[in-house]
């Protein structure tokens, strides 16, 4: 019971109180690039989550039995190539053998190398010392925050195409603006789930 | 001479990373709670600017072109290591305000994109010039930025009370809607001066400029910017 509750509150705390984007700042990039329609926002982050769940999976087996202590430092440099052959991996088996998914988010694979969210989130799960099981939910928590920010702000911005925005903040200023206010809104959810 | 002065300073006003380039959001807003932390961060990314861009510039002849990507990366991690280390021993306070965002400098785009765009093209003394004036023009944004939060959220700059016994501090601006607020307003005043000058205003996050803009011209992030 204990297991579930440790479980559910790290969804919580991944999906609402902390989410990636909009509280950590994590992924604003692709947040701010390709949230221009929903449909592919959606795709996007299906694609991100699918790999941040996956790094984690390779991660922190090589985290906790290779590296150890000893190699810390090494961290950074092995985690960012495990990614990046991760990602091209993915890529060559949708590719072969599920190519109507590799048809959807294919384009968004190589993107994903540099996102920093899926680094972000290898990183934080060794660094808060989670186990193998809560690091994959964490990991999964964090893509679904994700998509939930991307949706909506992808909303957001579908909106903001039609309205009267003053000269001065045509473009990108409107954009951060309305980020501003979202963000704001997920301030709301700060103390659910501990 | 005249011509590395303008690589230099470059990056510093007319190609300013943060606000004209617009690369390298996430450590932008993250950090820039207190100007302190911007200025740490700003060396830090600009330790690591030149250190790649110099290797890059040595490798550009060696690197198979299929393979740069990944290569820049593995170079620029190795040296993103070495300022961890560095910074965890010299500057345990910075490494601790900065958090995870130390390491995620590997995925920091103005790294990769200068690789990508100017040392793996140019000789080793322009592309250190050219690491410079960005890395110079990153810290003067992140600390400016980090500069009018710390003074609008906690009535201090770098540490020193300002304004906090006069005007209650606005926390929000601490607060992740702040950064994304700030950096709205910042990017407009840059427009807004870009447009006196009489070039563009940035529409868009930087994806010309965007190291893998190459490889995703088909997400609607570059859609537009292709037809245009």
């Amino acid at each position: 019971m204990n297991k579930v509750t440790a479980i559910t509150s790290i969804l919580l705390a991944g999906i609402l109180t902390n989410n990636m984007v909009l509280s950590k700042f994590l992924g604003i990039c692709p947040f701010l690039g390709v949230s221009k329609k929903v449909k592919t926002a959606l795709s996007m982050s299906i694609a991100v989550t699918l790999v941040m769940v996956i790094a984690s999976a390779v991660t922190w087996p090589i985290d906790t039995y290779i590296l150890k202590q000893d190699y810390n430092y090494l961290q950074t440099v092995v985690f960012i190539l495990v990614i990046a052959a991760i990602v091209q991996l993915i890529e060559i088996v949708l590719k072969k053998y599920i190519p109507p998914i590799y048809k959807a988010l294919g384009i968004y694979l190589p993107l994903i190398t540099t996102n920093c969210a899926v680094l972000g989130i290898t990183l934080i799960n060794v660094q808060n010392k989670l186990d193998f099981v809560s690091s994959l939910f964490n990991a999964l928590a964090a893509g679904l925050g994700f998509m939930l920010a991307m949706i909506l702000f992808a909303g957001v911005r579908e909106k903001l195409e039609t309205a009267d925005i003053p000269e001065f903040l045509k473009g990108l200023p409107i954009t951060l603006v309305a980020a501003a206010l979202v963000s704001l809104s997920f301030l709301g959810f700060a103390g659910i789930g501990g | 001479m005249n011509k590395n002065l303008k690589t230099l300073t470059n990056g510093i006003i007319t190609e300013n990373p943060t606000l004209r380039l617009v690369l390298g959001t996430c450590p932008t807003l993250a950090v820039t709670t207190a100007a302190k932390n911007g200025i740490g961060m700003g060396l830090a990314a600009t330790a690591v600017l030149i250190c790649s861009n110099a290797a890059i510039s040595l490798l550009r002849k060696v690197i198979p072109d299929k393979v740069r990507i990944p290569a820049f990366i593995t170079i620029i991690a190795g040296f993103v290591s070495v300022v961890q280390m560095l910074v965890k021993a010299f500057a345990p306070s910075i490494d601790k305000s900065l958090g995870i965002f130390l390491p995620l400098i590997v995925v920091n785009c103005i790294i990769l994109a200068r690789a990508e765009m100017f040392a793996s093209k140019n000789p080793v003394l322009p592309s250190i010039l050219d690491g410079l004036g960005m890395g110079v023009g990153f810290t003067c944004t992140l600390t400016l930025m980090g500069m009018i939060r710390e003074l609008l959220g906690n009535g201090t700059v770098f540490g020193l009370t300002v304004t906090a016994n006069h005007i209650t501090p606005m926390v929000i601006f601490l607060l992740p809607p702040g950064g994304f607020f700030v950096f709205g307003m910042l990017v407009a005043a840059s427009n807004a001066l870009a447009k006196r000058n009489g070039k563009k205003a940035v529409e868009h996050l930087g994806c010309e400029t965007c190291p893998m803009a190459s490889v995703c011209q088909k997400t609607n992030c570059t859609e537009s910017e292709v037809k245009a």
